[in-house]
């Protein structure tokens, strides 16, 4: 048997993997998660910290709910589901407190609201209620990169045109501290992840038609 | 399938169970790190209002450790008249605990900064410079944001009690990016200089909207954050209350009388 490159997962697996990058984002397609999206984007290391929190719990509460799924009885069964995802919030707020301290506490609030991100409450509900472990697994690591994704993206922007920096490294040095840019305001209030939303919505758009909602 | 009563009462009972488990779980062994984040952190602030160490730059924990404690010294004095007082614990002191319990503090009227109650015995901060001597008085502030208390310090040059030396939130979980902005360096430099009280004696240093311009045009204003009005307004409140009469005037009062 020559291993085959495009073998090592079937077309199911890759689909649970990849579609939420481009052909079905979390954020750009499905439009959920949109505030943490807006709030912790002003800065780089927030956002990849925050990233990483949102798919571990994603893959925590996936694979969970997945294993208990022929158990949970049916009319109790987004309850069970928000507690298991608020454990899992609240035991990677702690871990954040103990070993990230300084960014746990930029985060601020936005690492509990995980617990409200519709993300993860519609994987579970979605897909982890219908799926096997495994399959499930792969469908929050998707899930987790198409958000994280997005929010790197704009995180990207935010930081490089409103603090003229990139991960705290100052790239374009402020008119304020001496050097020739003048940091674009709306770039670090929450509109300005608006737009930059609307522009990656319109250009997966534009290049996955699609997506393009018909009325 | 349709389960019986018994068994999703079970289930849930279960879950529950499982996941107390966990959480507590979690939050007791991480409990002695968070602490000493917490305390670290606070004494990183300190250090931070009181000039001793940059926006930014990285110190060791034992770093930080060792400098605070040659250089700052903690005091505590009676709220109520400003005197010191010895009978404090200092290394275990609270002011969040004392505040909460009845047998060490006091209620207060309702105020601005909507404290409720003030601790009997509260603790400043006195930073010693190279030369060992006194120079800046570091006063624990504390007011309502938008979602958050903030929890903060200012520091007083001891020459005249009146001008700020620095001001920093320790604490807070205002909107990164607007009211998150009070940790911004650059706003913070816009304190130093500035005067708290006006000429009749009341605290009259403000956040106001727009900018303020330099100490020497506005002594007794500081530039609002855009987008941020109730954080602005609560940095102001948490000023007037801490600084003025029902907070620390009296030990102000005191220390400038000698």
């Amino acid at each position: 048997m020559s291993p085959n490159p495009t073998g090592f997962m079937s077309k199911p697996q890759r689909e649970a993997l990849v579609d939420p990058l481009f052909n079905n984002n979390p954020i750009a397609l499905q439009v959920l998660g949109v505030c943490s999206a807006l709030a912790v984007t002003t800065k780089m290391e927030t956002a990849l910290v925050m990233s990483v929190a949102l798919t571990v719990v994603l893959i925590g509460s996936n694979v969970t709910i997945s294993l208990l799924r022929n158990h949970i009885p049916a009319s109790i069964r987004i309850v069970v589901q928000l507690t298991i995802i608020a454990s899992l919030v609240i035991i990677t707020d702690q871990v954040l407190q103990a070993f990230l301290f300084d960014i746990s506490k930029q985060l601020s609030v936005f690492v509990g609201l995980i617990i409200t991100n519709c993300i993860v409450m519609g994987r579970a509900e979605a897909y982890a209620m219908q799926n096997g472990p495994g399959m499930s697994f792969l469908d929050a690591v998707g899930n987790g990169a198409g958000y994280s994704l997005l929010l790197i993206v704009v995180a990207f922007f935010r930081e490089l045109f409103g603090s003229g920096k990139l991960m705290g490294v100052v790239l374009f040095p402020l008119v304020t501290e001496g050097g020739w840019y003048t940091p674009n305001g709306l770039m670090v209030l929450a509109p300005g992840a608006f737009f930059l939303i609307g522009f990656f919505i319109w250009g997966l758009r534009t290049w996955k038609p699609d997506q393009v909602e018909t009325h | 399938m349709p389960r019986s009563n018994a068994y999703t009462v079970g289930f849930a009972a279960a879950i529950c169970l499982v996941c107390s488990i966990f959480v507590s779980g979690s939050a007791v062994a991480l409990k002695e790190r968070q602490d000493i984040n917490r305390t670290l952190d606070r004494q990183k602030k300190v250090l931070q209002v009181a000039g001793l160490m940059e926006e930014g730059e990285k110190l060791t924990p034992e770093q930080i450790q060792s400098t605070y404690d040659e250089r700052i010294v903690p005091k505590a004095i009676d709220m109520k008249t400003g005197a010191p007082v010895d009978d404090v614990d200092l290394a275990t002191y609270d002011m969040e605990k004392y505040s909460k319990d009845p047998d060490t503090s006091y209620a207060v009227e309702e105020n601005v900064a909507k404290v409720k109650r003030l601790p009997n015995d509260a603790l400043v901060y006195e930073v010693r410079n190279d030369s060992g001597g006194v120079d800046q008085v570091i006063i624990p502030i504390q007011g309502p944001g938008l979602w958050s208390t903030l929890m903060g310090y200012v520091a007083l040059s001891t020459d005249d009690h009146n001008t700020i030396k620095g001001l920093t939130f320790y604490k807070h979980a205002e909107t990164p990016g607007l009211g998150g902005e009070v940790d911004n360096p650059g706003w913070k430099a816009k304190w130093p200089g500035r005067k708290v009280f006006g000429p009749n004696g009341d605290v009259a240093i403000k956040v106001i909207k727009g900018a303020a311009g330099t100490t020497a045009e506005a002594p007794h204003a500081v530039d609002g954050l855009s987008g941020a009005t109730l954080t602005s307004n609560g940095v102001t409140k948490s000023l007037q209350f801490w600084l003025g009469d029902e907070g620390f005037g009296p030990y102000i009062a005191q220390a400038k009388g000698k």
